[in-house]
């Protein structure tokens, strides 16, 4: 029935396999507007934050989607800027898969706040000494920077490219991507840092706070490279989840490859600065605040939480995507990705919610949280929201340009080429 | 951030004598009620509900009958360096750079609650729920605080509204400064103990700046560099102590 739509040279599913797999995906959505309309009708009481926790599971997805979601201009910046043309075969769905991240990210900040309404007030009356208000700055432009990547893409679709106008359009904007792989770039790198400036500059948490270079903390400088180091691994993952869902191989595996030893490379020094900042931070601020290591560490979140970040879920997946032999395994190379991508969410989880947990006064005590079904509602939501963009860019999209020529159709003993021309096999 | 001169000015501060506080909780109510404080359906919720003062109790830890308790009233501090103050996005939180009193301007709040996460004193509260006062008490609703909305952080403002009044009525009489009794917040005029002093820090006049030179004058955190200007005074040295973090052998005011 969408045949005329679906790209040409490639095989999609039938639409009545499709629909189930949509239909899903809209239940889970659906439970996120749920969540989101009563948390608008009545208030954030319908979440378990309090004054304690200030911030919730909604900051932790944010930060944890915005880090993965940096394969987009991390990729664009390797394809457009320093030229690494074979990894043209997954620039369009590290550009999707920034897409969704942030429009997800942005739309849960907008739930997050009291008063959604006056969302506007940070550009209005925008604090300059804010890392917060540059994080806003940054990721608002930057999801404009992500929708004209993103549109040349959707209108590459067969049916809207018969347009003139946007086959045209789409054309141009096709030329000045690089323009725009720069100006995400500037944007990103700015933005992923203010993230970690933002935990970095509370001078009066000391489990957060962290020294710096001019008016930037360490973690700043960390939450970029945190966010390069896991966002080609996030990518990665999702293509090879793609290929599994699909049953075809839409990449060629040597393009895996680079990506794994890039992401494993950037991890191994961030993991290593992150151990130095570590260290110097709990012989600096740490004594100078009165308190020492273990102070940090009691009850739930306990002293596991740093060796499960920077122990094994660090040093090993640097260990696994930096060794040729191990990447070269499709197992060891996915255990790998997954396991990058989830010390990179452990630290986002760490800095958000143990830093709020940890008493400072001496006589306060530690705190728990749990989030209500509300706030898990907005969080896969935002997951349902991605997997239903990120399906209806597969089917409808050349997503993959490698697809075609990996997969060649058959149409009675001969292969159509992916414009569409058959020729003999 | 340029820092301003704290020096210059009038500053406001406050000397609370721990061992004169009974932690009777008269300071709350009266701050409560001045300020137009809405009452939760569940005030039990102590993580949720509306208080711009806290009172803690806290004990020596040791066992009867050398067991001492203390009550520590926590207003907001009114750091000199408060942490709050450049990270909220939207300017709503500032300085105000004649009395150096913390500001929170809930029409321009957007409920971030970043400066929440900043604070280590918890002395900012959000609005969870919308404000409710029980019938009879709308009647009693003071005209001079506006009433928060919900969604917005609010906190101590050490009765701003009562600066500006005493201020209009000096301005009347020809004075631009004010007497020590001129000016003083709810929680001060209230305590039935008189353990709240309240004044100008930079006043030699005023009584404050001769309690906070006292040997048994502390703050906070003071370790953390945000500068309060609420100071605790206490003769007990344990009180002292857990005022602020120390590792073992640190302390050297004794035991």
């Amino acid at each position: 029935m969408d045949l005329p739509l679906i790209p040409k040279g490639v095989e999609r599913c039938s639409l009545k396999t499709f629909a189930p797999w949509m239909f899903l995906w809209l239940l889970i959505i659906g439970w996120g507007l749920v969540s989101a309309f009563l948390c608008f009708y009545k208030g954030l009481n319908q979440t378990n934050m309090n004054h304690y926790f200030a911030f919730g599971l909604w900051i932790v997805f944010d930060l944890a989607i915005i880090a993965l979601g940096a394969g987009a201009f991390f990729t664009g910046f390797l394809t457009h800027i320093i030229g690494k043309e074979e990894l043209k075969a997954i620039i369009n769905p590290a550009v999707v898969i920034g897409f969704i991240c942030y429009s997800a990210a942005i739309a849960m900040l907008g739930v997050d706040i009291g008063q959604p309404i006056r969302g506007w007030f940070i550009f209005w009356h925008a604090n300059v000494h804010s890392m917060l208000t540059e994080v806003s700055f940054c990721i608002t432009a930057y999801l404009g920077v992500l929708t004209i990547e993103y549109l040349p893409l959707i209108l590459s679709n067969r049916k809207l490219n018969e347009v003139p106008e946007f086959n045209i359009f789409g054309n141009n904007l096709h030329h000045i991507v690089a323009l725009f792989a720069a100006a995400g770039t500037f944007l990103s790198f700015f933005h992923q840092g203010s993230l970690g400036g933002m935990y970095g500059v509370l001078f009066a948490r000391p489990f957060a706070f962290r020294e710096g270079f001019l008016i930037w903390p360490w973690t700043f400088f960390l939450f970029i490279l945190s966010s390069i180091a896991s966002g080609p691994s996030f990518t990665l993952l999702i293509v090879w989840i793609t290929q599994k869902v699909t049953g075809k191989e839409l990449v060629k595996r040597s393009v895996f490859n680079t990506l794994a030893k890039i992401s494993g490379w950037l991890l191994a020094s961030y993991i290593i600065l992150k151990i130095v900042d570590t260290i110097s931070w709990a012989y600096g601020v740490v004594p100078r605040a009165g308190l020492s290591f273990m102070d940090f560490y009691e009850g739930t979140y306990g002293v596991w939480l740093i060796i499960a970040e920077i122990g094994i879920f660090g040093i090993i997946p640097a260990i696994i995507l930096i060794t040729p032999k191990f990447r070269e395994r499709n197992d060891l190379l996915i255990i790998g990705a997954l396991m990058n991508i989830t010390g990179i969410v452990f630290n986002r989880f760490v800095f958000t919610i143990q830093t709020l947990a940890i008493p400072v006064m001496p006589f306060d005590k530690f705190m728990g949280y749990f989030p209500t079904w509300q706030e898990w509602g907005i969080a896969i939501g935002s997951i349902g929201y991605g997997i239903l963009l990120f399906s209806l860019s597969y089917r409808y999209l050349p997503l993959f340009p490698q697809e075609a020529e990996i997969n060649p159709v058959k149409v009675f003993g001969q292969l159509v080429t992916d414009s569409g021309v058959i020729r003999r096999s | 951030m340029k820092k301003e001169d704290s020096t210059k000015g009038n500053r406001y501060g406050m000397v609370i004598d721990l061992d004169k506080c009974t932690g009777c909780g008269v300071c709350l109510i009266a701050c409560a009620s001045e300020n137009n404080v809405p009452v939760m359906y569940d005030e039990s919720d102590k993580t949720r509900n509306i208080t711009w003062l806290q009172i803690y109790m806290v004990t020596n830890g040791k066992e009867f009958p050398e067991t001492e308790v203390v009550y520590i009233p926590r207003p907001c501090m009114q750091c000199d360096n408060p942490p709050c103050v450049p990270v909220c996005p939207a300017t709503a939180t500032d300085k105000d750079p004649t009395s150096k009193i913390i500001s929170q301007i809930y029409t321009r709040c957007i409920g971030c609650r970043y400066c929440m996460a900043a604070c280590p004193y918890h002395a900012r509260v959000f609005n969870w729920f919308d404000p409710w006062f029980p019938e009879g008490m709308d009647r009693y609703l003071s005209p001079e605080v506006s009433p928060r909305m919900r969604g917005v952080v609010e906190k101590c403002s050490f009765c701003h509204h009562r600066l500006m009044r005493a201020k209009a009525k000096a301005y009347v009489k020809g004075r631009r400064d004010l007497k020590e009794d001129e000016y003083i917040p709810a929680c001060v005029e209230a305590c039935p103990t008189k353990a709240i002093t309240f004044g100008d820090l930079n006043n030699p006049k005023h009584k404050v700046s001769e309690l906070i030179k006292s040997s048994y004058a502390f703050r906070l955190l003071e370790r953390l560099n945000t500068e309060p200007k609420v100071y605790y005074s206490s003769t007990k040295n344990w009180v002292r102590r857990m005022a602020d973090n120390y590792l073992s052998g640190e302390y050297k005011g004794g035991d």
